[in-house]
């Protein structure tokens, strides 16, 4: 059991890391929109990869 | 067209009228729409290439309107640096920063369809949508692009921006939810890793473990405690030091003396290697205590945000009026007796007089009155109040702190300080539980000092923990956060935490007839022609001479005419009605008294028997027809009526509008207790007197003129579509719109007043049983904090079962 006295500091430096992970992102602004980022996963920008309807030739951009 | 199968415009949803044929092909297929706006904006989305938004969104758009030139040199302004001081941040060289209100935002896809819009402007650095306060943050290059082609690029896709000044409030508010969301982080990091500790430690009691190895976990877990101890559980160490100071005892004194106790006892029995610990219950607690009042400030800022959206009703800019001609100035710049030019359609920048012109003005979001005012010169204006027909010239009498508008602001302010009286009811009884608790304990620890010293500490910390009010404390706000997010799924936004409670108490409901009961737009009803005239001709002729009027008649008109006639020449008499010509007859439509004078001396049509009060359609022969508009009233809107009544509430109706109106819909609803020509003064005397008598008042309304009474009443209710001041004093919001939430809100709100009860009943049995026989030392340390996280546990799982 001696690893023990090993293992729990390196979990303590873990979770240093991830209090400083959680810190960083809530100062990015990541907890600003709680509900936005559900709903835009679902609508990903990856459509014009799929090739376009012909009447749509068109389109300038 | 087939008049039997109406379609419905495919990008905003509203009625197609007969006879308009708008189209977009959207997936490869024709849909129809409704208006040019709607036509011009669904093709800037299908020809953006983003067609996906219409299979993504959820709700209908907003009707689309083109800009016309005058609103896009209005735009032009916000380019001017001086302007631009009080809401652009300059960064490093020409790139620059704005913060967005976005109207229009119905659904997600809205917030794609707008990022993805935005930021392929070529000069756009970055463009995001915040969706749950409806905000954008913008950051452009100056050089590439203005921000006028940046909103004007917004509006081409149906929505509206408005630059503003994030301001203070909302800066304190980042702040405070930082704050919040660090703490929070901080505590659940520890509370996962010291429960991870007290397993292993629990398991050891069993099955025997190593002494050292005993005591290093307890020393980590002490360690690790600190952080929450120092940190995260700050605002409850402060608000009890504040408390006491002023000799009072609220719910954070018991909450600290739990948490610094049981931290101090465990502390001890760490260092000095015997006894309990209880890391794992100071690390939860504080964990659960802090999420709960985080999701409490969430709602509370919300409430904070719409009131600040106020200052959306002022115009940033007016046209002032000097010896060298129109100039266009910031509206801060005004000063009291400067003269001002109002065009149709712009919003009245502060107080005053108008000195030349005659037109009408909308001032229902002051007033709640929805049909436009009369205003001549000499009359007075009242600033963010829209005018409607004709250029008017006004003097400004007053500015800023002084208008009308920043005084109801402030009433309100004040109505909602006021308020939380009601709320502070269950922290006073509390209060006296939490004063007797201390008292027994010293008591407890007294005796026990003089008779058995050795177990005096341990059993004063069984008392302690035993009796913490932690159930009771958690009683009320487990039961009402899951009926909140019961009711939030339902669209029934709770913004104040007693709103629930009173709710479920509320002997009377009261109805504020403008846009709660009714749809809140004029339909036309029918026409009664006088002589040998074709019905749908009049209305047609109507139709077009309303053709391009803004007039709320008009669009009812419009919406049910085929646009087949032409109508020419039209002048429009601001509160009289419009004159055109049609198939080269000469009409007039509007009051009785405009339309008879068109009528020639010689003329020998017969008039109608009665005079005729509505608005009527006649030419030089004399009155051809009579038409009838009324507002709908809402789907579902009797059942809910019905519903409320089988639930023990009266329903009242307090409306401003007239008598025959106000009858017509209470009787249709079956509503018995209604009262017409309202001013605000009467509601608000109205609901008092209800008070006076021991009613219990739940009010719904939805206009800015509510805005005292619905702070006066002890619950109130706004429509979703309302304005945002009632959202911001409104105890809870129907963003449904849909009536029926209206008695399953009251339903859930009674469910809620029992489980509270019962909670609050179980908190206080296992308290009075559990008191004796810690204070006699038969329950150690360890079984009290057992005791103490079980009837927690017992409370919020009762609470969970509203969640369904």
């Amino acid at each position: 059991m001696d690893i023990l006295f090993l293992l729990i500091p390196i979990s303590l430096i873990i979770m240093g890391i991830a209090v400083w992970v959680f810190l960083w992102a809530i100062r990015s602004g990541q907890f600003d929109d709680l509900e936005g980022p559900a709903h835009r996963i679902l609508m990903d920008d990856d459509d014009p990869l799929i090739p376009r309807r012909p009447q749509l030739k068109d389109d300038d951009d | 067209m087939d008049m039997s199968a109406q379609p419905d415009c495919f990008h905003c949803g509203l009625p197609v009228p007969p006879g308009a044929r708008y189209e977009v092909e959207i997936d490869g297929q024709a849909q129809p729409m409704c208006c040019p706006g709607c036509q011009a904006v669904a093709s800037a989305i299908i020809s953006g290439g983003m067609g996906e938004f219409y299979r993504y969104r959820t709700g209908k758009s907003v009707r689309g309107r083109e800009l016309v030139p005058a609103e896009l040199d209005e735009l032009a302004l916000y380019n001017r640096d001086d302007l631009q001081q009080s809401f652009v941040q300059r960064k490093a060289g020409e790139q620059r920063e704005a913060a967005l209100i976005l109207e229009g935002i119905v659904c997600a896809a809205c917030v794609w369809l707008n990022e993805r819009h935005v930021k392929a402007l070529p000069g756009v650095l970055d463009f995001s949508v915040n969706y749950s306060t409806h905000r954008a943050h913008v950051s452009w290059d100056n050089q590439r692009i203005k921000l006028s082609d940046i909103l004007a690029a917004i509006n081409a896709i149906g929505y509206h921006a408005h630059p503003f000044d994030p301001g203070r409030q909302e800066a304190i508010y980042a702040r405070e939810k930082t704050r919040a969301l660090r703490r929070l982080a901080v505590a659940g990091v520890v509370m996962v890793q010291v429960m991870m500790l007290a397993v292993a430690l629990y398991a050891g009691d069993y099955d025997g473990m190593d002494a050292t190895l005993r005591h290093f976990l307890r020393v980590v877990s002490l360690l690790l405690t600190l952080p929450v101890m120092l940190y995260a559980a700050q605002p409850f160490f402060v608000s009890a030091w504040r408390d006491l100071k002023r000799r009072q005892t609220g719910m954070d004194v018991p909450v600290s003396l739990a948490i610094g106790g049981a931290f101090a006892a465990s502390a001890w029995s760490t260092l000095t290697g015997s006894g309990e610990i209880y890391f794992d219950s100071v690390t939860m607690f504080t964990f659960f205590l802090l999420a709960g009042r985080f999701l409490e400030m969430g709602a509370r800022h919300r409430a904070g945000q719409a009131a600040e959206e106020l200052i959306k009703l002022l115009p940033v800019t007016a046209a002032r009026l000097d010896d060298s001609g129109e100039q266009r100035v910031p509206v801060a710049d005004l000063v009291p007796g400067d003269r001002v030019l109002v065009r149709p359609g712009e919003s009245i920048a502060a107080d005053g007089r108008v000195i030349e012109g005659c037109s009408s003005v909308d001032e229902s979001l002051l007033t709640g009155e929805s049909a436009p005012q009369q205003r001549q010169p000499g009359d007075l204006l009242v600033g963010g109040t829209v005018n409607n027909e004709s250029p008017l010239v006004m003097e400004i009498e007053q500015v800023g702190e002084a208008t009308v508008l920043s005084a109801i602001v402030r009433l309100l302010d004040r109505a909602q300080t006021e308020k939380p009286e009601v709320a502070r009811l269950a922290d006073r009884v509390a209060r006296w539980f939490v004063l007797a608790l201390l008292i027994l304990a010293t008591a407890v620890a007294w005796w026990w000092w003089k008779h058995d010293p050795q177990h005096a500490f341990a059993i004063t910390l069984s008392v302690l923990v035993v009796t913490c009010p932690c159930a009771l404390s958690l009683a009320t706000p487990a039961a009402l956060t899951a009926a909140t997010g019961a009711l939030t799924r339902l669209g029934v936004l709770t913004t104040r935490g007693h709103a629930l409670e009173t709710l479920a108490r509320s002997t009377h409901v009261i109805f504020d007839k403008t846009g709660t009961l009714t749809e809140g737009r004029l339909r036309y009803q029918g026409v009664e022609v006088f002589g040998d005239v074709e019905p749908d001709r009049c209305l047609e002729i109507a139709a077009a001479l309303e053709a391009s009027s803004e007039h709320p008649i008009a669009a009812a008109l419009r919406a049910e005419a085929a646009c087949a006639l032409r109508a020419e020449s039209l002048t429009a008499t601001p509160g009289c009605g419009i004159e055109g010509t049609v198939d080269g007859q000469i009409y007039r439509l509007g009051i009785p008294d405009f339309v008879t004078a068109l009528r020639s001396p010689e003329s020998e049509l017969a008039g109608p028997a009665q005079a005729p009060t509505g608005v009527v359609l006649g030419n030089e022969q004399g009155l051809l027809a009579q038409f009838e508009f009324a507002d709908r009233v809402r789907e579902q809107a009797a059942e809910a009526v019905a519903e409320l009544k089988q639930l023990g509430v009266t329903v009242e109706l307090l409306s401003g509008d007239e008598a025959g109106v106000v009858r017509r819909i209470a009787g249709q609803l079956g509503i018995e207790h209604f009262q017409s020509r309202c001013r605000p003064e009467d509601k608000l005397a109205r609901v008092q007197a209800l008070q006076a008598q021991g009613a219990v008042v739940a009010m719904v309304g939805d206009g800015v003129n509510d805005a005292p009474v619905l702070a006066a009443a002890q619950v109130s209710l706004a429509m979703g579509g309302g304005t945002q001041l009632a959202h911001a004093s409104a105890d809870m919001v129907l963003l449904s719109e849909h009536l029926p939430h209206l008695p399953a809100a009251v339903r859930t709100a009674r469910r809620t007043r029992a489980v509270i009860r019962q909670n609050l009943t179980w908190a206080l049995v296992y308290n009075i049983t559990a008191l004796p026989l810690a204070a006699t030392g038969y329950i150690a340390p360890w079984m009290a904090a057992l005791g103490m996280s079980a009837s927690s546990l017992v409370v919020v799982v009762n609470a969970l079962r509203l969640r369904r």
